[in-house]
């Protein structure tokens, strides 16, 4: 069923990722790592649709969408370029049960992120912290420069703060002076130093590009990791259909 | 596997209005292996005229799903699917 979605604030994360805040009409709440469908008709009567995670805790009183904007894609270039505050648009969701966390969820939780990959681990993260949850949780999340970190500030400030919650950079591309944390893309190598290993019997959910979760999974796999200790959530080039 | 791979995860809203409950939940058997996999962990190809989901495992063809334009007819085949386990809500 198509719900109405109304666009009440945006916000620029990175140059190319932007987060808006929507009001939707008969919203039922989601549970984290879950996403939605957002369908665009034209005048012309054409519509096109994508999905888009959702960033924000369920306990936030709004819903967010962190969505990266994309040179081919119709959807991700009205949202993360055009929509203004007061733009309607249609929403579908909350999606999927699979790719899921939540505080009842017992021990400890690993999230790795590509790129704008990081939005629905976001939202674990997030509703980690409204709901108090205390399962130890590290967030691997690679990006190409410390300006295209979503919530970087956010995240540093948590991982200060929380001795339950660590927070592990890479960035791929750029590095800024003095940068003395990882430098280099998520291999088989990073994997194994940078989160804990399979005898922690923690889960892990991946989410970014089709090829960096095809890697990490690989390497997860590879360092004895059981495969249904693995969640994976691809969005490809153009995000899900 | 190419870079168009996407999870069985992104089933999730194709589907909403065929089944009565959460697809990516389910549990699957291919047909071709015997594998029991959860839907969300299988693999789909979204980018032929219709969607195209594989098993992990042996890369069988487990189920294909074809939309008209207008969302008036729907063709679900489901010939790689053996055995499709449902735990209800309640």
């Amino acid at each position: 069923m198509w719900l109405r979605a109304r666009v009440c604030a945006v916000r620029d994360e990175t140059p190319d990722i932007r987060t808006l805040t929507v009001d939707v009409d008969g919203w039922l709440g989601h549970r984290p790592g879950q996403h939605v469908d957002v369908r665009l008709t034209a005048a012309d009567g054409y519509q096109t649709q994508r999905s888009y995670s959702i960033a924000s805790a369920p306990e936030a009183g709004r819903l967010e969408l962190t969505v990266e904007r994309l040179d081919d894609g119709e959807v991700s270039s009205w949202l993360a370029g055009e929509a203004r505050d007061g733009d309607a648009f249609e929403l579908r969701g909350p999606i999927g049960g699979y790719f899921v966390w939540d505080v009842t969820m017992a021990g400890p939780v690993q999230l790795v992120a590509g790129g704008s990959g990081v939005a629905p681990l976001l939202s674990m993260v997030r509703h980690r912290v409204a709901a108090a949850g205390d399962q130890p949780m590290r967030l691997l999340y690679s990006a190409r420069s410390l300006n295209d970190v979503v919530a970087h500030d956010e995240l540093v400030d948590l991982a200060a703060r929380d001795s339950g919650f660590e927070l592990v950079l890479t960035l791929t591309r750029e590095q800024p002076p003095g940068w003395s944390g990882h430098a280099r893309r998520v291999d088989a190598a990073l994997v194994a130093e940078a989160l804990w290993g399979p005898e922690t019997e923690a889960v892990t959910y991946v989410c970014g590009p089709t090829r960096f979760v095809e890697s990490v999974a690989s390497a997860l796999i590879g360092l004895g990791y059981r495969a249904d200790s693995i969640k994976t959530e691809r969005f490809g080039p153009t995000g899900t259909p | 596997m190419n870079d168009r791979t996407l999870d069985g995860n992104a089933l999730g809203g194709l589907l909403d209005d065929v089944f009565a409950f959460e697809i990516t939940t389910a549990r699957c058997t291919c047909d071709g292996c015997g594998a029991v996999r959860v839907v969300g962990a299988l693999r789909v190809y979204a980018d032929a005229p219709g969607v195209v989901v594989r098993c992990p495992d042996c890369d069988d063809v487990v189920l294909r799903f074809v939309r008209e334009d207008g969302n008036n007819r729907v063709w679900l085949d489901m010939r790689g699917v053996r055995v499709l386990q449902i735990r209800s809500a309640g």
